[in-house]
C-alpha cells in the first residue's frame, strides 16, 4: 500500500505539470491570450463556419512548429488535396513541398467516396489510426491536424461506430503526445455539426467571420480552456499575406511605465509653448484641425525631428498614399525620403474601408510589434466611420498598446467648420494627454492659421493662441508681440467672441425650441381634456337614460302587478 | 499473407481483390472467411484475393485509401468498388463486387 502513495502523489504532480504544459502556436496574439499556446499533448477543437480560416490556422500552427519550434508535424486533410492545399498556403507564403521533402511535414489526404463503398457487416476504423500512426512515427510528429474529421460522417452510416471511434481516436492522440488540432464545421445549436465538441474537452476554440456594414471582420474566442486561465473576449483576428495574427486586448490597464521625458515636437515655437520643449514620450498628441491647417504637416515635423535623432517611426497614412505625403512634405522643406532610405521611417498606407476598425487595430498591432517604433503617427483618426463607441474602443486600445510599449503616439483629425468638436474628437479627448488645436482664424481682413494647447496634462503649458506660418522652411511660430497692438491678441479675442457668440446663439435658439414645443404640449393636453370631458358627458347621459327606462319599467311591473292581483282578487272572490 | 490461386489464375482472373483487415482479430478472420466462402461460391476461382494486413503494411492503407478495417477493393474489373465490414451480409459484398445491383441503405 505504502509503496503504490509515494508514486501516486509523483504522478499527481506530474500529470499537474503536464496539464499546465502548453505548445505555442506561433500566431502573434494567440499565445498571449492562451497565455502560453495550446494545451501540449492533447487535442484542441477548432470550429468556425466555412471561410473562417480552419485550415490556415492548423497549417500555420504546423509551419510554425517545424521552422520555429523544431517540432515535425502531420496534416491529415478529409477535405482539400494536397495540392490544393499547397497552392491555398502559398499566398501566406508557406512552401509546403519543402517541408515535406525535408521530412519535416507529412500531408495526408484522406479521401471518402460515399458511392463508392458498400457497407457488409461490423467494421472499426482501425485502417486510419494505423495510417495516422505511420505518419506521426514517419516524421517524429509532435503536432497533428485533423482538417476536418466530421467529413467522415458524410462516408460512413454507421454513426454509432463513428463516434465511438472518434471518442477512441481522441484519446488515442492523447496517448500517443500529440498537440493535435482538431477542426469541425460551426453547426446550428451546437459548436459542430456532429457535435464532436463532446470528446474534445480539453481546449475549444471558435473562429467567427461576421459582416457589418459591408466590412468583414474575423474574430476568435477561447470557449474554454481546461485547467488553464485564458482570454474569455472575442478578439479581432487577421489573415493576410504575413499570416494570421490575433489582437488580444490583454493591456486595457492604466499600469503603464510613465516617463518624464519630453521628445521635441520638431516646431521650435511649439516646444517652447509645451512647458517640458516637448511632448511626453509614450504621450497621445491629438492634433485638431481644419482641413488645410497642416496637421499632417506638424506630424511630419514631429517625425523628421524624431528619425533625425535616429528613432523610428510608424506612419500610418489612410488618406493619402505615401507617395503623396512624402512629395507633399518636400514643398514645406520636410524630407522624409531619406529617413525612409535609412529605414527609421516606414509607412502604411490603407484604406479606412479596407477592413473594420478591429481588423484595423489588429494590422497596427502587428505593425508595431515588427517595426518596433519609438513613436507612430494615425493620420487622420477622423477617416474612421463608423459608431463613436466602436472607434473610441480602437483609438483606448491602440493608445494604450503605444503607452505599454514607451511609443509617441500622434493622431491627427479633420474638424469641420461649423462643429468645432465634433462627436468623435469629444470622445477621443479624454484619452489624449496634450491637444494641440489648428484653426483658421478672419482678422482685419485675412485667414490667418493659429494653433493653441487646449490640454497638456502634467506640463505648465502656454494657453496664448499663437498665429504660425506654412512655407518652404517647414513650420514656423510667428511672435506674440509682432505687430503694433499684438494682433494675435486681438485674433484671439476675436475668436473667443466669436465663439461666445455662437454659443448664445445657440443657446437662444434651444430656449426658442424649447419654448415651442411647451406650446404644442398645452394644446395637446388640452384637447385631450376636452376629449374625455366629452366622453364623460356621453356616459352620463347614458346612463341618466338608462334610469330612467329603469324607472318607467319599475311603474309598468307594478301596475301589472296590481291589476294580476285584481284579477286573482276577482276569481277568489266568486 | 497472402492467398494465391497461383500464378496461372492470376494472369487470366477477371477478378483482383484486395482485402486490408487489422491483425488476427475475430472480426478479421470472420471478413476472411466469409469473402472466401463468397468467392468460392460465385466466382468459381477466376479471382485474386490479396490479403493485407494494415500492421504490417501500413503505407499501402495511404496508398488505396483504408480508413476502414476491414476493406475490400474490387481493383478489376473496373469501376473499382470497395465493401467495409466483416463481409456478413452476402448481398452487400456482391454488390461491392458489381455482381448484384446495389441495394439502397
Amino acid at each position: 500500500m505504502g509503496k503504490h502513495t509515494i508514486p501516486s502523489i509523483v504522478e499527481g504532480h506530474e500529470a499537474a505539470a503536464a496539464r499546465l504544459s502548453k505548445a505555442l502556436t506561433g500566431i502573434t496574439g494567440l499565445d498571449d491570450l492562451t497565455l502560453g499556446g495550446l494545451p501540449r499533448g492533447r487535442p484542441t477543437l477548432l470550429c468556425g463556419s466555412a471561410g473562417c480560416g480552419k485550415t490556415l490556422f492548423g497549417v500555420t500552427f504546423l509551419v510554425n512548429g517545424v521552422t520555429e519550434f523544431g517540432e515535425p508535424g502531420v496534416f491529415v486533410s478529409f477535405e482539400e488535396r494536397p495540392e490544393d492545399l499547397d497552392a491555398n498556403v502559398a499566398s501566406l507564403g508557406f512552401r509546403l513541398t519543402d517541408l515535406v521533402a525535408a521530412g519535416k511535414l507529412v500531408i495526408d489526404h484522406v479521401h471518402i467516396e460515399r458511392s463508392e463503398i458498400e457497407e457488409s457487416g461490423e467494421y472499426d476504423l482501425e485502417g486510419l489510426f494505423v495510417r495516422l500512426n505511420y505518419a506521426i512515427d514517419r516524421v517524429g510528429a509532435k503536432r497533428v491536424v485533423l482538417d476536418t474529421i466530421e467529413a467522415l460522417f458524410s462516408g460512413f452510416t454507421d454513426g454509432a461506430v463513428l463516434r465511438a471511434e472518434l471518442r477512441r481516436l481522441f484519446g488515442w492522440l492523447k496517448d500517443k503526445g500529440v498537440t493535435a488540432i482538431i477542426t469541425g464545421e460551426r453547426g446550428e445549436g451546437q459548436l459542430t455539426r456532429y457535435g464532436i465538441e463532446e470528446y474534445v474537452s480539453d481546449c475549444v476554440i471558435l473562429l467567427d467571420n461576421r459582416v457589418e456594414d459591408q466590412v468583414m471582420t474575423r474574430r476568435l474566442r477561447v470557449v474554454k480552456y481546461r485547467g488553464s486561465a485564458h482570454g474569455t473576449n472575442e478578439y479581432p483576428f487577421l489573415i493576410d499575406q504575413e499570416g494570421i495574427s490575433v489582437l488580444p486586448i490583454t493591456s486595457a490597464g492604466l499600469e503603464h511605465c510613465v516617463s518624464n521625458e519630453a521628445v521635441p515636437t520638431g516646431v521650435a515655437g511649439l516646444d517652447d509653448m509645451l512647458g517640458i520643449q516637448g511632448y511626453y514620450r509614450s504621450s497621445s498628441v491629438l492634433i485638431s484641425g481644419l482641413a488645410g491647417t497642416g496637421k499632417s504637416t506638424f506630424s511630419a515635423s514631429f517625425v523628421n525631428a524624431a528619425c533625425e535623432r535616429g528613432e523610428r517611426c510608424l506612419f500610418f497614412a489612410f488618406e493619402e498614399s505615401p507617395e503623396q505625403v512624402i512629395r507633399n512634405m518636400n514643398s514645406v522643406g520636410i524630407q522624409l525620403k531619406r529617413h525612409v532610405d535609412a529605414g527609421l521611417l516606414k509607412f502604411e498606407a490603407a484604406r479606412p474601408s479596407l477592413y473594420g476598425f478591429e481588423m484595423h487595430l489588429a494590422r497596427m498591432n502587428r505593425d508595431i510589434e515588427r517595426f518596433r517604433p519609438n513613436a507612430i503617427v494615425v493620420d487622420p483618426i477622423s477617416a474612421f466611420r463608423g459608431p463613436s463607441s466602436e472607434i473610441h474602443a480602437t483609438l483606448v486600445r491602440l493608445a494604450d498598446i503605444c503607452k505599454s510599449r514607451g511609443i509617441t503616439a500622434i493622431f491627427t483629425t479633420l474638424s469641420s467648420p461649423d462643429d468645432p468638436l465634433n462627436e468623435n474628437q469629444r470622445s477621443v479627448s479624454s484619452l489624449m494627454d496634450t491637444w494641440v488645436s489648428l484653426a483658421d482664424v478672419e482678422a482685419n481682413g485675412e485667414r490667418n492659421r493659429v494653433l493653441y494647447l487646449l490640454k497638456s496634462r502634467g506640463m505648465d503649458h502656454s494657453k496664448q493662441l499663437r498665429e504660425y506660418q506654412l512655407s518652404s522652411r517647414g513650420i514656423q511660430l510667428v511672435d506674440v508681440y509682432v505687430g503694433p497692438e499684438g494682433v494675435l491678441t486681438g485674433t484671439a479675442r476675436i475668436a473667443q467672441e466669436a465663439r461666445e457668440h455662437d454659443a448664445s446663439l445657440q443657446r437662444q435658439h434651444l430656449a426658442a425650441r424649447r419654448h415651442r414645443e411647451m406650446v404644442r404640449k398645452r394644446e395637446l393636453v388640452e384637447l385631450r381634456i376636452a376629449e374625455m370631458r366629452a366622453e364623460l358627458e356621453m356616459e352620463e347621459n347614458e346612463f341618466q337614460m338608462f334610469v330612467d327606462e329603469e324607472g318607467i319599467r319599475e311603474t309598468t311591473r307594478r301596475s301589472e302587478r296590481d291589476a294580476m292581483e285584481a284579477i286573482r282578487r276577482h276569481h277568489r272572490d266568486q | 499473407m497472402s492467398i494465391d490461386a497461383g500464378d496461372a489464375t492470376r494472369m487470366m482472373a477477371p477478378y483482383r481483390l484486395r482485402l486490408f483487415i487489422s491483425g488476427s482479430s475475430p472480426r478479421s478472420t470472420r471478413a476472411i472467411e466469409n469473402l472466401q466462402r463468397i468467392c468460392e461460391e460465385r466466382l468459381h476461382g477466376q479471382y485474386d484475393l490479396e490479403i493485407i494486413d494494415v500492421y504490417e503494411n501500413p503505407e499501402a492503407t495511404r496508398d488505396l485509401q483504408v480508413i476502414a478495417t476491414p476493406t475490400l477493393i474490387k481493383l478489376l474489373p473496373e469501376p473499382s468498388r470497395r465493401t467495409i465490414g466483416d463481409m456478413s451480409d452476402p448481398d452487400r459484398v456482391l454488390a461491392g463486387l458489381s455482381l448484384l445491383a446495389s441495394v439502397p441503405r
